[in-house]
């Protein structure tokens, strides 16, 4: 591309102060493939986690609404449900859901404030790169505060959520949520309503999902048989591929300028 | 005086927002090793025009050839070959210098990262303070950081939205230096700026835009 782009020119060598001593072209590697793509969504997404340690903007107001927001419910049902494992998967994915939102808002939302959103839209890389940089990110601000959640809602509610199936179908879940929710938050982003935009458009489509998770939730925590917990699984992740494919597909046209 | 290619090429840009147009018909080249200045008035299109040539925007009608190649019809690898310096400094305030360019080239995949970094801050003065948190760095160290940034993967067409803006009299002059630096590497660049007699100074050819429209020195 860069013999096409330009005729090079050779005489160009100047004071190195700044590095820029000619011909062009000598300081970047290009066509690096898949390893390329996957440093770059590594490169952003380690750019937010760092970023969100020394901050503790997002982390912190998701954990300590989660935890808050299960006390409440705590206090709701007045600590003295007759079958807690009735209600608590419905607790938890609508604890989850809320919170979401919380952390979800911030992912473009702060590139927008801080006016950083273009330089990262400036770079040589696929959208898609930046999308699955902010998946990863925001996957993990979720399992820390699912992590924290769980055993909140053992000690108010005395049921444990620890077990693998559970912990699977908070994966599964986790990822629908975050790969629909940074689509969305990217979506409405450029938005001076995203605050309340992000959750009208999100929750409708979130619905499959978090219908799945609750009724994947109760019917491990009522013991049925392994067969009817399958559907659940199957739903998830089948939700999960459509909307990473969906999100992968479409991430670059929100960006196109009309 | 062998002719240098034209590295930024505008044919007939129109931009609309809403009803308003805000550029109409510009056409504009930069030749590789010139610097061309853009004045105007606040509003006069100035800022839409720079983020079109650096493919941020797209016009409504006309088209903006990076070489030979059309922006319309470019792919992402395009924007290896910009650097930007915009009105907003594009770098992290919670993470440090170094950190930043660090980030950024990256996203750029430079071939040797750490060299390119080092020589970059010391070259705009901010290697001793490369650790400390951005957010701790004075107006004019931000936009030297912005500005580090932007040359970070030495491409050859640069845009520099009011580059001056926040700094003190000594980083003018490193950014004046670094422009005839740019100027002799055979770069293009367009520059704004709202003072008149630096972009005479900077400038091989200053270029006016008034309501959209470019009165003169296309």
């Amino acid at each position: 591309m860069m013999d096409e782009l330009l005729e090079r020119s050779s005489d160009g060598r100047t004071s190195e102060q700044f590095g820029i001593v000619g011909p062009f072209d000598t300081v970047t590697n290009r066509d690096g493939g898949l390893p390329a793509y996957l440093r770059r969504v590594w490169a952003v997404a380690a750019k937010d986690v760092r970023t969100e340690l020394r901050a503790k903007e997002i982390v912190g107001t998701m954990a300590a609404f989660a935890v808050l927001a299960a006390v409440v419910f705590g206090l709701a049902f007045d600590l003295r449900v007759p079958r807690p494992e009735l209600v608590v998967p419905g607790i938890l994915w609508v604890i989850i859901l809320f919170t979401g939102v919380l952390g979800l808002q911030r992912s473009f939302g702060s590139e927008m404030d801080r006016g950083t959103l273009t330089g990262l839209l400036l770079a040589p890389v696929e959208r898609s790169a930046l999308y699955f940089g902010k998946v990863a990110a925001n996957l993990l601000y979720f399992l820390i505060v699912e992590a924290l959640l769980a055993p909140t809602l053992l000690i108010l509610f005395d049921v444990n959520l620890m077990r693998p199936l559970i912990l699977l179908g908070l994966l599964l879940g986790t990822v629908g949520y975050t790969s629909v929710g940074t689509l969305f938050a990217a979506l409405t982003a450029q938005s001076r309503a995203r605050e309340t935009l992000l959750p009208v458009l999100l929750l409708p489509v979130l619905a499959p999902l978090f219908i799945a998770g609750v009724s994947l939730t109760t019917a491990i925590l009522s013991a049925r048989p392994l067969s009817d917990l399958w559907r659940w699984l199957v739903i998830m992740a089948l939700y999960d591929a459509l909307f990473l494919t969906i999100a992968f597909l479409l991430f670059d046209l929100i960006w196109e300028q009309s | 005086m062998t002719q240098q290619p034209a590295l930024i090429r505008c044919e007939r840009v129109t931009k609309r927002f809403g009803r308003k147009r805000v550029l109409r018909d510009v056409s504009l080249t930069v030749s590789a090793g010139e610097v061309v200045a853009l004045l105007g008035a606040n509003g006069a299109g100035k800022t839409t025009l720079l983020r079109i040539v650096a493919g941020l925007d797209r016009p409504k009608q006309g088209e903006v050839w990076l070489g030979a190649v059309p922006l319309s019809a470019a792919d992402h690898e395009i924007r290896r070959y910009i650097g930007v310096v915009a009105h907003a400094p594009l770098v992290y305030d919670g993470l440090t210098g170094a950190e930043n360019l660090r980030f950024f080239a990256r996203m750029y995949d430079l071939m040797k990262p750490e060299t390119r970094i080092e020589q970059v801050l010391r070259g705009m003065g901010l290697w001793r303070r490369r650790d400390d948190l951005v957010r701790a760095y004075s107006r004019g160290m931000i936009q030297r950081l912005a500005i580090a940034r932007a040359i970070l993967h030495d491409p050859p067409v640069l845009i520099f939205d009011e580059p001056d803006t926040g700094l003190d009299r000594e980083s003018i002059e490193l950014l004046a230096e670094l422009i005839r630096q740019l100027r002799q590497g055979k770069r293009a660049m367009l520059i704004t700026t709202h003072e008149r007699e630096r972009a005479f100074a900077w400038a091989d050819r200053v270029c006016e835009l008034r309501d959209g429209r470019l009165v003169s020195g296309s």
